[in-house]
């Protein structure tokens, strides 16, 4: 069970991680509080996947500490798994099933009562009824990218964490999704989410930061008037630091 | 036991239903299966009195490289597309993954190799209605399964995966393989007994082996 007291969904201190020689995260601190959607922005490398890659148990931390729901995401990582739903760049999706069929399967893995139903419910939820008895092979990527999230919602987690969810989405996809997210932070859910656009960050976010030199160097609350077209141009970013 | 099975079984429904929309894996290694053995039927002359030597080794051989094409596809499907970093995010015991992928492959193992059976009795000239022969078969099937999952889901995470199985799986499953052969020999000869007494133990305890270390190294090999 998730410690329903926690009083953040993610909270992580001094966290690091290199690739062999290569430093990716060093010293980074992060708080996302319920009901919260914070977008990070970033660099191609800056560490964005990897972060969110520690986060869901993917991956373990050289050092540091991270927790989801007041779960440590080393000690307690099968707890952890339940309390997350995941979007990566893969879609975790078989190429030979269908949409209905998928979802299925992770509902039984996740063993949720009625999965057959279940996975009715979440693709319906998501616009994609149409699409229940379709081989994911034969969607475009767009589509695909709908059905993984649908997969990364199924189970109701407390905790989303997607990379780059906007990306290779038509507008009203986009929008759509927007709408699932408000509709999770609404309900007490939390939203940590990468993007490379930063309208999107700008329409969506209730807080931006900016992953930059091994941590979030800049995070605050969103201004409108503050956050330029590009993220690249803001003052916390500086071009001597890419 | 219930908790721990379910999974397990989730695994297996997938694999099955993967197979069978696109009957990939059971077919090709069936047609390599069958054209292994006309290959060991023409190169071969085996007479009725040598069928007890040769047969045997015929069959295992041919066993041991159609389980490994089966287990380079093991976890191909699942790296496709991310579906086992989606296996692996789900709030189930890596055992249990370990178990379901398995089983997938021992189930698809045995329905070839009692499909190439029938093939091989009548080229080699052998009875196949031997209990123990098929318990053998069985025997063996299992210890390829667990070490062939093993180091199936380690291959997939190299580049050269179809060099990398057979170099890591051969020296490891060497004993069950020597266990298999001399156990399907006593089967095939006179004094089936022997079977009983020495290699079904062997190959038992191999299997029993694997069945606890495979597990707990597919855990280690899954983290990062």
């Amino acid at each position: 069970m998730a410690n329903v007291a926690a009083d953040c969904a993610i909270r992580v201190k001094g966290l690091e991680k290199s690739y062999g020689d290569i430093p990716v995260l060093w010293g980074l601190d992060l708080e996302v509080d319920w009901g919260e959607l914070m977008v990070l922005l970033g660099a191609n490398g800056a560490g964005k996947s990897t972060l969110l890659r520690i986060l869901s148990t993917q991956a373990r931390p050289d050092a540091g500490y991270a927790e989801i729901a007041g779960l440590d995401v080393r000690r307690r990582a099968s707890a952890v798994r339940r309390q997350v739903g995941v979007l990566a760049h893969n879609n975790f999706l078989y190429d030979d099933l269908t949409c209905a069929e998928n979802l299925t399967y992770y509902a039984r893995l996740y063993g949720l009562s009625d999965p057959r139903e279940r996975a009715l419910l979440t693709l319906s939820r998501l616009g994609l009824s149409n699409r229940a008895d379709q081989r994911t092979r034969t969607l475009s990527h767009g589509l695909q990218k709908r059905v993984a999230i649908a997969r990364a919602v199924l189970h109701q987690p407390r905790v989303l964490l997607m990379d780059e969810p906007d990306s290779g989405l038509d507008a009203d996809s986009v929008a759509g999704l927007r709408d699932t997210f408000k509709e999770w932070t609404a309900a007490g859910g939390a939203v940590l989410m990468t993007t490379h656009n930063s309208r999107v960050a700008s329409d969506w976010a209730d807080r931006v930061g900016v992953l930059a030199n091994g941590k979030v160097s800049f995070t605050r609350f969103y201004q409108p008037s503050v956050l330029p077209e590009s993220w690249e141009e803001t003052p916390a970013f500086p071009a001597a630091q890419r | 036991m219930t908790q721990f099975l379910r999974p397990v079984l989730v695994v297996v429904w997938k694999d099955i239903l993967l197979e069978w929309r696109s009957r990939d894996l059971v077919i090709s290694i069936l047609v390599f299966g069958l054209l292994v053995a006309v290959l060991f039927n023409f190169a071969l002359n085996i007479s009725p009195q040598r069928v007890t030597a040769l047969a045997p080794g015929i069959l295992w051989v041919t066993f041991t490289f159609t389980g490994t094409l089966a287990m380079n596809r093991a976890f191909v499907r699942d790296s496709e597309q991310g579906g086992l970093d989606g296996l692996l995010l789900a709030p189930v015991s890596r055992d249990a993954i370990f178990l379901g992928k398995a089983l997938g492959t021992f189930l698809f193992m045995l329905l070839v190799e009692l499909l190439l059976l029938p093939v091989f009795g009548v080229f080699l000239n052998f009875s196949i209605l031997s209990l123990s022969l098929l318990l053998t078969v069985v025997l063996a099937t299992l210890g390829f399964a667990l070490v062939g999952t093993l180091f199936s889901v380690i291959a997939v995470q190299t580049r050269s995966r179809e060099i990398m199985l057979p170099i890591l799986f051969f020296p490891v499953i060497l004993p069950v393989i020597i266990g298999a052969v001399e156990a399907s020999a006593a089967s095939l000869g006179i004094e089936p007994g022997v079977a009983l007494t020495r290699w079904w133990p062997l190959l038992s305890v191999f299997d029993a082996l694997f069945l606890v270390v495979c597990p707990w190294v597919f855990g280690v090999v899954v983290e990062e």
